[in-house]
C-alpha cells in the first residue's frame, strides 16, 4: 500500500491547481446560497423590508425630535442607517451557517475533496451581495426622503465601499457565532444581543455629545461610529463628530479600515478553526 | 496489508462518552467486492462508515481506504470514495439536478461534464421527471436514489452505503437493490451496512455480522445461512402440549425453542416443498391442535440467535 500511496501523494495537484479548485468551490457554494435566497425571498427581508422601514421610522419619527446643525436629520441619518442595517443584517450569516450545520449537507461536503473554508467563504460572499442590495435600498429610500450627498461620486462610492468592507468583516464575526450556536434560533438570538448594542451605542442615529460620559466614550471608539463618521465625511453630510477629540473621530477613514481589517484578521481564521473543530467527531 | 484490500480496518475503536461504539472492529474488502456489514441498531455500523469516510476520527486502530490512511491522508481518501448516508445529505432547497451538479463540481468534475453526468444519473436512477423539482418535495425512495446518485457522480472506486433501504417500502427497496447491483457490476468496491439479512444476502459477496462494536461472525451469505439453518419454522399451537417437541423433532434441523407459554415453537429447518403440510400432518397424528404454521427465510434475529443465543437487542 505504501508505495502506491506515496506516488499518488506526490502527483497531487500543484498549488495553482489547488487555488483554482478553491476558487471553483467558493463559486459553487456562493451560487448555492443565491439559489436559497431565490427560493425563500422572505429570508431577505432584513436587507429589503427592514431598511425601508427603519429609514422611514427614523427620519420621520426620530428626525422630528432631533435637531442637527448644518443640515437636515435625513442628511445626517442615512450614513447611520446604512451602518445600522448593515451591522444588524450580518446576523443573517450566523443564521445561515448554523442552519447549514444542522443539516446533513455539511457531512456530504466533508466527504468531498473540497477546500474546507469554501463553505464559510461562499456564505460570506453571498451575504456580501445581500449587503450590496441592502445598501442600494437604504440609498434609494434615502433619496426619496430627501437625503443628498454633497461630494463627488467617487467620494460617495468610497463611503459605500467602507460600509461594505465593514459589513463583510462583521459577517465573519457572525460566522463564528453561527458555528458556536446550537441552532438557527440561538444564532439569531445571540446575534441580536451582540449586534444591536453595537449598532445603537454609536453615533449612527444620534450625536454622541449628549450621551452619559461612559456611553459616549464607548460610542466614540465603537467601530460602527468610525465607519459612520467616515461615510458622513465622504458623503459631505453633516458630521457632528468632527469636533470630538477621540482618535477614530478625527481619523475616521483610517480607523474604519483598521477596524475592518482587524476584525477580518481575527474572525476569519477563528471561524475556520471553529468550523474545523465543529465538523469533526 | 496487501494493496488489493480496498477497505481495511484493524482493531478500530471509538468511544462516545460511556458508550463503546467500536470495540476493535476488523473489516476487509478486496477490490471489486461487496462487503455487507450486518447488525442491529447501535451495533457500530454507522460509526465504522463515518470513520472510513473521514467524518469521524477513530480512538484506536487503523483504517485504510484504497491504500490510504483515513486519518493521515483524508483528502486522498476523499478523492476515491462515494458516500450515501442514512440521513439525507443533500440540499433540500435545490432541485435534484442542481444538487447533483453542485456535488459533481465540488468533487472536481468540470462544468459540462457535471451537467452531463447529472442528467445521465437522473435518468439511470429514474428521477428524470422530478429532476427540476426542489428536493424537499421528494419521497423517501427518491431521496435515497438521489443521495446514491450523488455518491457515484465522481465515479469513485470505493463506495459506502449506510443502510440504503432502511425505512423504504418494498417496491422502493427492490428498485434500490437494482440500482446498487448495476453499480457494482462494473467493479466498484462496496461496503454496505444493513439491518436486513435478505439485503446482505441479495447484494453482498461476504457478510460481517457486527454486534457491540465488534465482528462476531464472517462469511459468505451461504455460510452464514447454513449456520442459521436455512429457514425458520414457527408453529403456534391452540394450547400447550408436552408431546409437541417430540412430534416436530424429526422435521427440523436444530434445537427447538419453546416459549414459556408452551404454545409457540421455533426451530431451524431445511426448507423443502410441502414442509408446512408435513408439519401439520405430523402434529395432527399426535393429536395436537395447530393454529398457525409458518416457514420463513432466516432473519437477522435468527442469525443473532444462532450466534449469540439471544435475539437482537431492543
Amino acid at each position: 500500500m505504501t508505495t502506491q500511496a506515496l506516488t499518488l501523494t506526490r502527483s497531487r495537484a500543484p498549488l495553482a491547481g489547488r487555488l483554482r479548485q478553491a476558487v471553483r468551490d467558493v463559486a459553487v457554494l456562493t451560487t448555492r446560497n443565491f439559489v436559497h435566497l431565490a427560493r425563500e425571498p422572505l429570508r431577505l427581508s432584513d436587507v429589503t423590508i427592514q431598511p425601508v422601514l427603519f429609514t422611514l421610522l427614523f427620519v420621520y419619527v426620530f428626525g422630528a425630535g432631533i435637531a442637527i446643525s448644518h443640515g437636515s436629520y435625513a442628511d445626517f441619518a442615512i450614513a447611520g442607517l446604512l451602518a445600522m442595517n448593515l451591522t444588524t443584517s450580518a446576523i443573517g450569516t450566523a443564521v445561515g451557517i448554523s442552519t447549514d450545520l444542522g443539516t446533513g449537507v455539511i457531512d456530504r461536503f466533508r466527504t468531498l475533496p473540497m477546500w474546507k473554508p469554501s463553505v464559510l467563504v461562499g456564505r460570506s460572499l453571498a451575504d456580501l451581495l445581500s449587503a450590496v442590495l441592502c445598501t442600494a435600498i437604504v440609498i434609494a429610500t434615502g433619496l426619496i426622503v430627501g437625503w443628498r450627498p454633497d461630494a463627488s461620486l467617487a467620494s460617495t462610492l468610497a463611503g459605500l465601499g467602507i460600509f461594505l468592507l465593514f459589513s463583510y468583516a462583521v459577517s465573519w464575526g457572525c460566522a463564528c457565532l453561527g458555528i458556536l450556536s446550537q441552532d438557527a434560533e440561538s444564532a439569531q438570538g445571540l446575534g441580536l444581543i451582540i449586534l444591536f448594542p453595537l449598532a445603537f451605542v454609536s453615533n449612527a442615529l444620534v450625536p454622541t455629545e449628549h450621551m452619559p460620559a461612559v456611553l459616549r466614550t464607548i460610542a466614540d471608539w465603537n467601530p460602527v461610529s468610525a465607519v459612520t463618521t467616515a461615510a458622513r465625511q465622504l458623503f459631505g453630510n453633516p458630521n457632528p463628530s468632527a469636533s470630538i477629540h477621540a482618535w477614530p473621530m478625527q481619523h475616521p477613514v483610517i480607523a474604519s479600515l483598521l477596524w475592518s481589517l482587524a476584525l477580518l484578521a481575527v474572525f476569519a481564521p477563528l471561524a475556520s478553526a471553529l468550523y474545523r473543530r465543529r465538523t469533526i467527531d | 496489508m496487501t494493496s488489493d484490500q480496498m477497505i481495511e480496518t484493524n482493531g478500530l475503536t471509538k468511544r462516545f462518552g460511556e458508550t463503546m461504539a467500536l470495540a476493535g472492529l476488523d473489516l476487509a474488502a478486496p477490490r471489486g467486492t461487496v462487503l455487507g456489514v450486518l447488525g442491529p441498531n447501535g451495533a457500530g455500523k454507522t460509526t465504522a462508515v463515518r470513520i472510513l469516510t473521514t467524518l469521524a476520527r477513530p480512538d484506536g486502530g487503523t483504517a485504510h481506504v484504497a491504500g490510504f490512511d483515513v486519518v493521515g491522508q483524508p483528502d486522498e481518501v476523499r478523492r476515491r470514495i462515494g458516500v450515501t448516508g442514512q440521513d439525507a445529505t443533500l440540499d433540500e432547497l435545490l432541485t435534484g439536478r442542481q444538487n447533483l451538479i453542485m456535488i459533481a463540481r465540488l468533487g472536481g468534475v468540470g462544468r459540462h461534464e457535471a451537467r452531463a453526468r447529472a442528467a445521465q444519473l437522473l435518468d439511470q436512477f429514474e428521477l428524470s421527471d422530478a429532476a427540476d423539482r426542489m428536493m424537499k418535495t421528494y419521497s423517501g425512495g427518491m431521496r435515497r436514489r438521489l443521495d446514491l446518485a450523488a455518491g457515484v457522480l465522481t465515479r469513485p472506486p470505493v463506495l459506502f452505503l449506510d443502510e440504503p433501504t432502511t425505512g423504504l417500502d418494498p417496491t422502493s427497496r427492490a428498485r434500490m437493490w437494482d440500482v446498487i447491483r448495476r453499480l457494482v457490476a462494473d467493479g466498484t468496491t462496496l461496503l454496505l451496512t444493513t439491518q436486513y439479512l435478505d439485503e446482505a444476502d441479495e447484494l453482498a459477496d461476504r457478510i460481517v455480522v457486527v454486534d457491540h462494536g465488534r465482528a462476531i461472525a464472517e462469511g459468505t451469505p451461504r455460510e452464514l445461512k447454513a449456520q442459521v439453518g436455512g429457514a425458520r419454522l414457527e408453529v403456534t399451537l391452540s394450547e400447550a402440549h408436552p408431546e409437541a417437541g417430540v412430534a416436530l423433532d424429526p422435521l427440523v434441523s436444530g434445537s427447538i425453542d419453546i416459549d414459556h407459554d408452551g404454545r409457540h415453537l421455533r426451530a431451524p429447518v431445511q426448507s423443502t416443498p410441502g414442509l408446512a403440510t408435513t408439519v401439520i400432518r405430523a402434529l395432527d397424528q399426535a393429536r395436537i391442535a395447530v393454529d398457525d404454521v409458518q416457514v420463513r427465510p432466516p432473519s437477522l434475529d435468527d442469525v443473532f440467535f444462532s450466534l449469540t443465543g439471544q435475539g437482537v437487542r431492543p
